[in-house]
């Protein structure tokens, strides 16, 4: 055998062995139970814990599909989505350009307006579960005080846990349309006003077209974001009421499936609906980074 | 020190053959030029002989070993990257230091040696700065500093000047040939530029489309260019290639005849391309008919650019005191036929003797 | 300005002082004045729950109920944070949070360092495959494994340990991507050099790609960081029962559960809880920005 061929199976041994501790973990935890899912939405779980749980075929996803109980999750998620994202969307676009300009003390905006990313959904939860408190919040206090109380109302719930997301996700969506505003060329933007473009038209005309990369970007995150918070509903409101305050999104119908019904059938049907609608959003956000690659390669 | 033989080496990339059967043999202590245009295979020849490339078949020896099977390390060569490669999160010293830090070499030699090659290029002062702080002429000192510390059998350079201004490119060009001359050390140039060929390599190889068109010392070259490539690649601007037709010892040129020197030797009768330097064609009362297209004035000299009947380009040089011709006039062309040179039309490769 | 030319000996005299600021002066003046205003409106938003959060959580109890709700504390009662510490085992958590963190950080960092030179700088049979795998991940929800990862985590005798909490995460498609890029921007020529010099792959990675993708590598560290830091559904299911392992996020969930009556003392660990992340965003804004971002910009 030559030098050459050696050195190649060398640089072959050794690619496969610096692979290798990422792909165990992936196949460990990710492939293996993501494949199971498929499996397991199958079998019906036993009456009485200690059966077997038997082959059903695809009855058990027919049913799941067709309950009230999913369709109402799937509205929820969606009526969700739609409060969380746009909203946060917004905010942030609207910080950042306020916060474009270097002038002086800039510095400490734009670290209190990234600073809601480092909040961890159950700190968000405490603190607004203080503010939305029937007694000690603020809602008496502005003598808005909705009954029964905002977080067991089945029509002011849902938007309650929006605003607490929309306020955690507000950092995020600061930090990426700073970046998109700061990626403009400044050339266009100073043709534009030169070519006497100025205040609202610059900004609809100009500015919004060459940042719609970064609005789509910040569209497909804060999709895929709001899809998998659910951490303040199980914190404020809790499995007991989630389902008739119409907050039982998707995934934390998932989690009560499995915590608390402990029934990884009906999880993996529901895990499955959640991975199709994600596997949307994620393949977008590929085509990002994928375009990332193209930039980096040439 | 060693030579460097390349015997039938060939490499493909996919389908495309970038070295196409390369023999050559570069002598012990030579400066060689391997020049051409861009995409002519010549940095993968040189890639060969540092083990960053294999060869698709041939041998590539350094002194009496062939290398195809030897590790780039092992090779003892050192290359001087077009980019410098310096690493940039290194002071200089550390850069200089990086290829003895992996051989069996004491701490003390390994201090004597960096301070020898920055004493060398003049770097005392700068070796606990980092690459990011030096000027572009300092870095490409840097890039040679690194290579002549290891004391290599074989310095590979690859377009080492082309980043830098052309002020710095002609000091810099002076300062590697006295290293080279100094050291004694064999070493191959990579360029495209004939000027850094000519000023620099002892010999010169010209290569096209992967294949080796000649090798020779540079004044050789100018004066017997194997073929039409070589002919017009050499000098600025290149040789004048005129289509002619040869009938005995006399050819004619656009109803013009011109004599052809005995020295030329004996040329095939039919059509032929005969090959002019600038500096041997004049403006002159008499002699093949033409228009003046362009005229550059560059100081000390002119270059007058006409075409003939059919669109041919030939260019004259022209001391600067000559009568410079208008654009648009037509004009005579006068060539001194002891400076002719022939080329057989189909394949451009030269026939006669020439001078 | 033309006129210092003229008269640069007098240049005090050569600006008149004139009664008012010019038209454009104070036109200028009065938007950056305007810019201030909408600034701090945004960081009153941002900030205000976290502020009344701080100010609660230093009330007594009896002073959190009253209206209007006090809006600074004027007797601090720093009890609260005493009794957060000790009652609701926060060191305990901190500690393992920190523990937990520090464990993914840098596994993620040393299988993704790993991973990524293979992608970057070795040749090997199935390259673009198994890269394709490692994207695939990211399209992968963890929350849609979670049903076969909690029995693969029981069957292996991991629940209520840190092997539980963190093995899961020890790889990371996103990372693996990200420094794969950081990689890619090393010249080739850097790399042939190294070779040159005799160093091989692995001293290569760790004298020159490493250091020189120390951006990169802390981007993907604080990213890591937040996102282990802030878990919250996995540790929730897999630290059921188990205070010696459970994190900090899972303990503010039990502190709201079982002091209703104290807010000020939840909301006192909310702060502890969310304090080393705020030093975090102080200390590596710029990291954070960049790995939140990558993807949304060129």
């Amino acid at each position: 055998m030559t030098a050459g061929r050696t050195r190649k199976l060398k640089e072959w041994g050794l690619a496969y062995l610096l692979l290798l501790p990422a792909l165990v973990v992936f196949a460990i935890f990710t492939f293996y139970p993501f494949l199971k899912n498929f499996k397991l939405a199958l079998y019906q779980n036993p009456p009485y814990p200690g059966l077997p749980s038997h082959y059903v075929g695809l009855h058990q996803v027919g049913s799941v599909l067709s309950s009230t109980q999913f369709h109402q999750s799937l509205i929820s998620t969606l009526l969700y989505v739609l409060m969380v994202v746009p909203v946060g969307l917004l905010g942030g676009l609207l910080l950042a350009l306020a916060a474009h300009r270097a002038i002086r003390g800039m510095a400490w905006f734009r670290l209190i307006f990234s600073s809601t990313v480092v909040t961890s959904v159950a700190v968000a939860a405490v603190v607004f579960g203080t503010l939305m408190d029937p007694v000690v919040g603020l809602f008496p206090w502005l003598g808005v005080n909705p009954h029964p109380a905002i977080l067991q109302n089945p029509t002011w719930a849902l938007p309650a846990v929006s605003l607490i997301a929309v306020w955690q996700f507000l950092g995020l969506s600061f930090v990426i349309m700073t970046a998109g505003l700061q990626s403009l060329p400044e050339e266009i933007l100073e043709a534009a006003r030169l070519d006497g473009a100025g205040g609202w038209a610059m900004f609809w005309r100009v500015t919004v077209p060459l940042l719609s990369p970064t609005l789509f970007f910040g569209l497909v995150v804060g999709t895929i974001y709001a899809f998998q918070s659910f951490g303040q509903i199980d914190i404020l409101i809790g499995p007991q009421n989630s389902q008739f305050t119409h907050t039982d999104v998707l995934l934390y119908a998932v989690y009560q499936a499995l915590s608390i019904k402990n029934d990884p059938g009906v999880a993996a049907v529901l895990s499955i609906v959640l991975f199709a609608i994600l596997l949307v959003f994620t393949l977008a956000q590929l085509r990002f980074l994928e375009r990332r690659v193209t930039y980096a390669g040439d | 020190m060693a030579r460097v033989n390349f015997d039938g080496v060939s490499k493909s990339f996919g389908g495309t053959l970038a070295v196409d059967d390369l023999n050559l043999e570069v002598h012990d202590g030579e400066l060689l030029v391997l020049l051409g245009p861009s995409g002519c295979g010549k940095t993968t020849a040189l890639r060969m002989v540092a083990g960053l490339e294999d060869p698709s078949s041939g041998t590539v020896s350094i002194g009496d070993t062939v290398v195809n099977d030897v590790e780039p390390k092992d090779r003892d060569v050192a290359m001087v990257f077009q980019s410098y490669a310096l690493y940039p999160h290194m002071t200089l010293r550390r850069n200089i230091e990086f290829p003895l830090r992996q051989q069996r070499v004491t701490t003390e030699e390994r201090d004597r040696r960096v301070e020898e090659a920055a004493t060398t290029l003049g770097l005392t002062d700068l070796l606990e700065r980092k690459p990011g702080q030096l000027s572009g002429g300092q870095r490409q000192r840097v890039a040679l500093a690194r290579a002549i510390v290891r004391d290599p059998q074989v310095f590979l350079m690859d377009e080492p000047l082309s980043n830098l201004d052309a002020t710095l490119r002609i000091q810099t060009r002076a300062d590697i040939v006295s290293l080279q001359r100094r050291l004694g050390t064999t070493t191959i140039y990579v360029t495209h530029d004939q000027v850094e060929a000519m000023t620099m390599g002892h010999r010169i190889a010209v290569m096209r489309g992967g294949r080796l068109q000649q090798v020779a010392a540079p004044q050789d070259l100018y004066e017997h260019p194997a073929n039409t490539f070589v002919a017009s690649f050499l000098g600025s601007p290149g040789m004048n290639l005129i289509p002619a037709t040869v009938d005995g010892a006399s050819a004619t040129v656009y109803g013009t005849t011109v004599e052809l020197p005995a020295a030329l030797g004996r040329v095939p009768p039919g059509p032929v391309t005969l090959g002019v330097r600038p500096e041997a064609a004049s403006l002159a009362p008499t002699g093949i008919p033409a228009s003046v297209t362009l005229v550059e004035q560059l100081g000390a000299e002119t270059h007058v650019i006409c075409s003939l009947a059919d669109a041919t380009r030939v260019v004259v040089r022209q001391g600067h005191q000559a009568a410079r011709p208008d654009l648009g006039e037509a004009v005579t062309i006068l060539i001194d036929p002891d400076h002719l040179h022939a080329f057989d039309a189909a394949t451009g490769e030269r026939v006669g003797a020439g001078r | 300005m033309p006129e210092t030319d003229v008269a640069p000996i007098t240049p005090v005299s050569s600006r008149a002082p004139s009664p008012s600021p010019p038209p454009r002066r104070r036109h200028r003046r009065f938007r950056l004045a305007v810019r201030y205003v909408l600034l701090s409106i945004g960081a009153v938003v941002v900030l205000f729950p976290i502020y009344m959060a701080v100010v609660n959580s230093l009330l007594a109890p009896s002073q959190i109920a009253h209206q209007p709700p006090p809006l600074f504390p004027v007797h601090p009662q720093w009890g609260s944070y005493r009794k957060a510490w000790s009652e609701g085992d926060l060191g305990v958590y901190l500690r393992n949070s920190a523990f937990q963190t520090s464990v993914i950080v840098v596994g993620q960092l040393v299988t993704s360092v790993l991973a990524a030179f293979a992608f970057a700088f070795l040749e090997f049979p199935f390259k673009r495959t198994l890269f394709f795998v490692f994207l695939m991940t990211l399209m992968i929800p963890f929350e849609v494994t979670i049903a076969t990862n909690l029995s693969t985590v029981s069957s292996l005798g991991w629940f209520n340990t840190f092997p539980g909490l963190t093995i899961p995460f020890l790889a990371t498609g996103f990372g693996t991507f990200l420094l794969r890029q950081a990689f890619l921007q090393i010249p080739r020529d850097l790399r042939e050099a190294a070779q040159l010099d005799g160093y091989g792959n692995l001293r290569f990675l760790w004298s020159v790609a490493i250091p020189l993708a120390r951006p990169a590598l802390a981007a993907l560290g604080v990213f890591s960081f937040l996102g282990a830091w802030n878990q919250y559904l996995w540790p929730l299911l897999v630290t059921g029962n188990d205070n010696s392992v459970r994190t900090v996020q899972i303990g503010l969930k039990q502190l709201i559960n079982t002091q209703l009556d104290q807010i000020n003392v939840s909301l006192a660990g909310t702060v502890i809880a969310v304090v080393p992340l705020l030093i975090l965003l102080v200390v590596f804004q710029k990291q954070l920005v960049r790995s939140l971002t990558s993807g949304a910009v060129k």
